[in-house]
């Protein structure tokens, strides 16, 4: 017979404000099988924790009730003080009474009669409860990491330097993402090469971290400790094993292109590496713009190569590896302005976007460091940037705000300034976001040191005329319409998620939100975990973020992923199926319809004929606990722990 | 109709619905079940987010929508319910990877049965609720139960 205790948290005034806690603690006192009921106002407090434990002792509970916030904030915290107190910690139910009761309602009447009904719902179940015992499950403590940027980077410095194995799996045929296109970075103005090919270099030298560029990963199976992944190294068309990166091969090509590193403003060969410090500094061959693939003639770069790298046959690879925990590092792209045709992005040559103004502005870049108008290659005398292109706009772009173009349209412009002494920077903002450490002194410095001129409007239409580009727009603080005429246009578009984001999210079964961006597993108190367990997220694909803060994330996740092989088993969760033999025919549609393939056929001696008869069994380390088997079966001889059919169908009567 | 939704019983069960006999109008009682990963989350994020609704609705939670047994939708219906909402992961998104999609199978055979039972359309609903999407799981209960209330208690079992 069922000894339920019942715990109800008036979470301060969180639920108490709404919901009559004493009240209802009188209610459910006399419901079937509860032994003792009481109200506290922090239940997951120490105090609490206390009265918990001294009513299990006192009334010799063996399962409990808590109504209180989500489980899935304190299912955890519950369980492990059951634990403490020698019970199962599955003999636990959370009512959830404040995210989906005292939060939503304001009928406090019909919020307390709910609340007493969550209640005995939770009861009804939890008196079917059984004592389950959590699974170990061996650790393969090495972290794959998607994508090869700053995020990246430092999650395998930090990983590898732990003495665990990292794998870094990057797309293009460099790692160095997004950062190797900055020229200077703000605050410090810091040029964001020099701070970071020392950390590409530190991570390409690692003995514990294995980089594959020019690579996808393909195929994710598996879960927490034991992920299965296909990853597919792309043919480079040139042996890594030979090539010593002398560049004589991509001096030689004759074929050039538009270099998507420098966003179109340069160009780059068929046979090329993407910027001049490049790990590795192996090139890779374009195949659809390579003369001897389009059409088998030329084959220049495989003859002036002294070391016979340059191979033509070589083919893709598919390695398949075990890791024990993923990280995903990959990053984000730009909003394409061309949705804003009033301000003429696409269509006129001299309004760029804000990565092409860096490429501009970096030394090494296709203009060396000069600032030009693309049109005609003239020097720029003056630049007006159009801040929110994209942002904060819900009808034409996305909701929110991108974080950090504030701060690059000020340090653009105040390198605009700098290298152009005598010309007019202006820029076009709704607000300024300057949020970090040194932002708004920077942010001022533009304005009062190098004459950068702020308004705040929105700019309505940008034309050409006479050669110039005309900014028209708003300046709401002296209540004027002002008309400028500028050189260049920069749009500072927002930051979004890449065009596959979905197709990355689907492969590793994470879930994304709204804007394609990864959901973490808690919003303010788990900000680098998705919500499978294992798989950790970090820098912008999780959200717009700049270096500091992606460098933090990246370092946080892989203090989560640490934790995970510190140890040589972690525990699993034993919500799985499992299946009686008994009731079993063995037709096998529960193995058709397990979407991981967790149901083999198994062979069972029916004690009552002594035949061995063929019948379906979960192998326990695949099976997900989904329950799709419990209710294909017509025969009814799957149960899932934790969700028991006694369980809900008990949690359904009340209801 | 006032018997039909006061069920208590000996052992001092909670009543269910309101009593219509006291004078206090008829709420509908619609039992929801919900997918722990996506749809349940998103009910969190409404709670969090405080977005109202009404109180109406209760909610169980399963692992995945693929756990939804059309018995308990039944059972449900049979045990007072006016209305049963069930949810889950938008197409392509569940958690499990296709559960969904078995779930979205099993009501559709199901409404039709209901349907030939008399179960009037609009009493058994089905949503895709994200994660992320707060402000829809709010919206959905808000529709789902003004719709079981035009429609009046459940009459037919």
């Amino acid at each position: 017979m069922a000894r339920i205790g019942i715990f109800v948290c008036h979470c301060g005034t969180n639920i108490g404000a709404t919901v009559d806690c004493e009240r209802v603690a009188e209610e459910v006192a006399g419901l079937p099988g509860v032994v003792y009921s009481t109200a506290y106002k922090y239940m997951c407090s120490d105090p609490g924790q206390t009265l918990i434990s001294k009513a299990i002792r006192e009334h010799d509970l063996d399962r409990i009730v808590v109504a209180a916030c989500s489980p899935s904030l304190h299912e955890p915290t519950y369980r492990a003080w059951l634990e403490n107190e020698g019970l199962n910690p599955y003999m636990l139910e959370m009512a959830n009474i404040r995210e989906q009761c005292s939060w939503v309602h304001t009928d406090k009447e019909a919020a307390t009669e709910k609340a007493i009904r969550l209640i005995d719902m939770a009861r009804a179940k939890v008196a079917q409860a059984e004592p389950l015992h959590a699974m170990e499950i061996p650790v393969e403590r090495r972290a794959l990491i998607i994508g090869g940027g700053i995020s990246g980077i430092q999650a395998a410095i930090d990983v590898g330097m732990a003495g665990y194995e990292a794998v870094i799996v990057e797309r293009e045929p460099t790692i160095g993402g997004r950062m190797a296109q900055f020229d200077k970075t703000f605050p410090t103005l810091d040029c964001a090469a020099c701070i970071l090919t020392p950390k590409m270099v530190a991570v390409a030298q690692d003995k514990n971290v294995t980089i594959h560029t020019h690579a996808e990963v393909e195929e994710v199976s598996g879960y927490v400790g034991n992920f299965d992944v296909k990853i597919r190294l792309r043919a480079r068309s040139v042996d890594a094993d030979k090539c010593t990166g002398c560049g004589t091969c991509w001096q030689k090509c004759p074929t050039k292109v538009p270099s998507e590193f420098d966003q179109g403003l340069g160009p780059r060969k068929a046979i090329y590496i993407p910027f001049p410090q490049a790990v590795p500094r192996v090139p890779v061959i374009d195949r659809e713009v390579c003369i001897h693939f389009r059409t088998g003639k030329c084959g220049i770069c495989q003859k002036v190569c002294e070391q016979g790298a340059v191979d033509f046959e070589q083919e893709d690879i598919i390695i398949e590896e075990k890791f024990g925990a993923i990280i995903v590092a990959t990053g984000f792209t730009n909003f394409d302005a061309s949705a804003y045709g009033e301000y003429g992005g696409g269509k006129y040559e001299n309004v760029i976007t804000g990565l092409q103004f860096e490429r501009m502005v970096n030394s090494s870049g296709p203009t060396d460091g000069h600032i030009v108008c693309p049109s005609d290659g003239r020097e720029a005398k003056s630049v007006v940037f159009i801040q929110c292109v994209g942002s904060r706009d819900k009808s034409k772009g996305v909701a929110y705000c991108s974080r950090l173009c504030c701060m690059y349209t000020a340090k653009q412009a105040l390198l605009f300034k700098e290298h152009v002494p005598d010309g007019e920077a202006y820029s076009f903002y709704m607000d300024i976001r300057a949020a970090g450490k040194g932002y708004e002194e920077f942010v001022r410095k533009a304005q009062e040191d190098y004459g950068v001129q702020y308004l705040r409007g929105r700019v309505s239409r940008v034309f050409e005329h006479d050669g110039q580009m005309v900014v028209r727009g708003a300046d709401t603080l002296s209540g004027s319409q002002v008309e400028i005429k500028t050189d260049l246009v920069v749009l500072v578009t927002a930051l979004i998620a890449r065009e596959d984001a979905v197709d990355v999210a689907r492969m590793l079964g994470i879930p994304y939100d709204q804007h394609h961006l990864f959901t973490e597993a808690h919003t303010k108190l788990a900000p680098v975990e998705s919500v499978t367990r294992g798989i950790f997220l970090t820098g912008a694909c999780q959200s717009p973020k700049d270096i500091p803060d992606t460098v933090a994330t990246a370092s946080a996740a892989s203090a989560k992923t640490l934790a995970l092989f510190n140890h040589d088993f972690i525990t699993a969760e034993p919500l799985i199926a499992c299946i009686e033999p008994s009731l079993c025919s063995g037709c096998m549609a529960c193995s058709d319809s397990c979407p991981f393939g967790a149901i083999e056929e198994s062979e069972w001696t029916d004690p009552s004929t002594r035949k061995k008869v063929k019948v379906a069994r979960v192998v326990e380390s695949v099976c997900h606990g989904c329950g799709n088997c419990v209710v294909t079966c017509r025969s009814g001889a799957p149960n899932i722990a934790g969700f028991s059919n006694e369980q809900i169908f008990e949690q359904v009567e009340v209801a | 109709m006032e018997g039909m939704n006061n069920v208590s019983d000996e052992t001092g069960t909670a009543t269910k619905g309101a009593q219509v006999t006291e004078g206090k109008q008829w709420e509908p009682n619609i039992v929801a079940f919900l997918c722990r990963w996506c749809s349940y989350a998103g009910a969190d994020l409404a709670g969090g987010s405080r977005i109202k609704y009404p109180p109406n609705v209760r909610i169980i939670r399963l692992p995945c929508s693929a756990r939804i047994d059309p018995k308990l939708v039944w059972r449900a219906l049979e045990q007072g319910a006016d209305g049963v909402l069930v949810s889950g992961c938008h197409p392509g998104d569940c958690h499990y990877t296709s559960g969904n999609m078995y779930a979205r199978r099993r009501m559709q055979m199901f409404y039709e049965l209901l349907t030939f039972l008399g179960v009037e359309p609009g009493r058994i609903q089905m949503s895709w609720v994200s994660a992320s999407e707060g402000q829809k799981w709010a919206q959905v209960v808000s529709s789902v139960t003004e719709d079981v209330r035009k429609l009046g208690p459940a009459k037919f079992v």
